[in-house]
């Protein structure tokens, strides 16, 4: 599934369009940096609640083509910023990470 | 090739500009993108060690070859106990570094998982230098 496809069924807002047509696979949930760091695949989208701009600088090097943030934070300027620079989706949900885990994993499993 | 950066105490903002530098040189030059993968993993969080633990430093990088070697030397207060410091879990993170999602202890294990080498010297009050070897052959 496409991130389109998963911004339209998960009614997610997009802060910044990027890698839409990229094909989702799988997904990693965490807060704790180095936890994605060291665990989360490339191609993967992560969901998390974390907004400052090393969530940028962590998906930009491990590939990951966009990013979940929930329960309607929103990224801080300069990692919005940074996502417009290396091309990475921000995502909002409204929701917290447990149902978008859940919606997403029914999406892709 | 040799590259030299700058780490700056307490600056989150800019860190991971060495490793993002590193990627986009490893990607010109061809270098298999899972050693790219553990080079960055590894840079990456020995730069937000010395941006989160200790007062600066700088990040020396050599590539050859058949090897990337990196040496991250720090400033800062050295790590008291090494053994506690690879051990997964164990960190002495600040609140306010807890709160931006570091400070699980993962960092140095990270690094000596994705890495074929680590060298690690430390003391007390003057500061910690890791080197940090890819082979990439």
């Amino acid at each position: 599934m496409t991130v389109k496809e998963i911004i339209e069924k998960l009614d997610l807002k997009c802060l910044n369009e990027a890698n839409l047509d990229a094909e989702i696979k799988g997904a990693y949930s965490s807060d704790l940096l180095s936890d994605v760091m060291g665990n989360a695949r490339s191609g993967q989208m992560w969901i998390t609640m974390q907004t400052h701009k090393n969530v940028t600088a962590i998906a930009a090097l491990k590939d990951i083509p966009a990013v979940i943030i929930v329960r309607g934070n929103q990224p801080d300027e300069d990692m919005l910023a940074h996502a417009k620079e290396e091309d990475i989706c921000i995502l909002v949900s409204n929701e917290p990470t447990f149902i978008v885990c859940g919606k997403l994993y029914e999406l892709i499993k | 090739m040799h590259y030299t950066f700058t780490i700056e105490q307490g600056n989150f903002t800019d860190a991971g500009q060495a490793s993002s530098s590193v990627k986009r040189t490893l990607k010109q030059l061809g270098v298999d993108p899972a050693n790219i993968k553990r080079t960055v993993v590894a840079l990456f969080e020995a730069e937000i060690n010395a941006v989160a633990h200790a007062y600066g430093g700088t990040i020396d990088v050599d590539i050859d070859d058949g090897k990337i070697v990196m040496v991250v030397a720090d400033q800062g207060p050295g790590i008291p106990n090494i053994d506690l410091a690879m051990q997964e879990g164990w960190s002495t993170a600040s609140a306010k570094v807890r709160e931006m999602g570091y400070g699980a202890g993962m960092g140095l294990p990270n690094i000596k998982k994705n890495t074929d080498d680590l060298k690690i010297d430390t003391k007390i009050g003057v500061g910690t230098t890791l080197t940090m070897t890819v082979n990439l052959v």
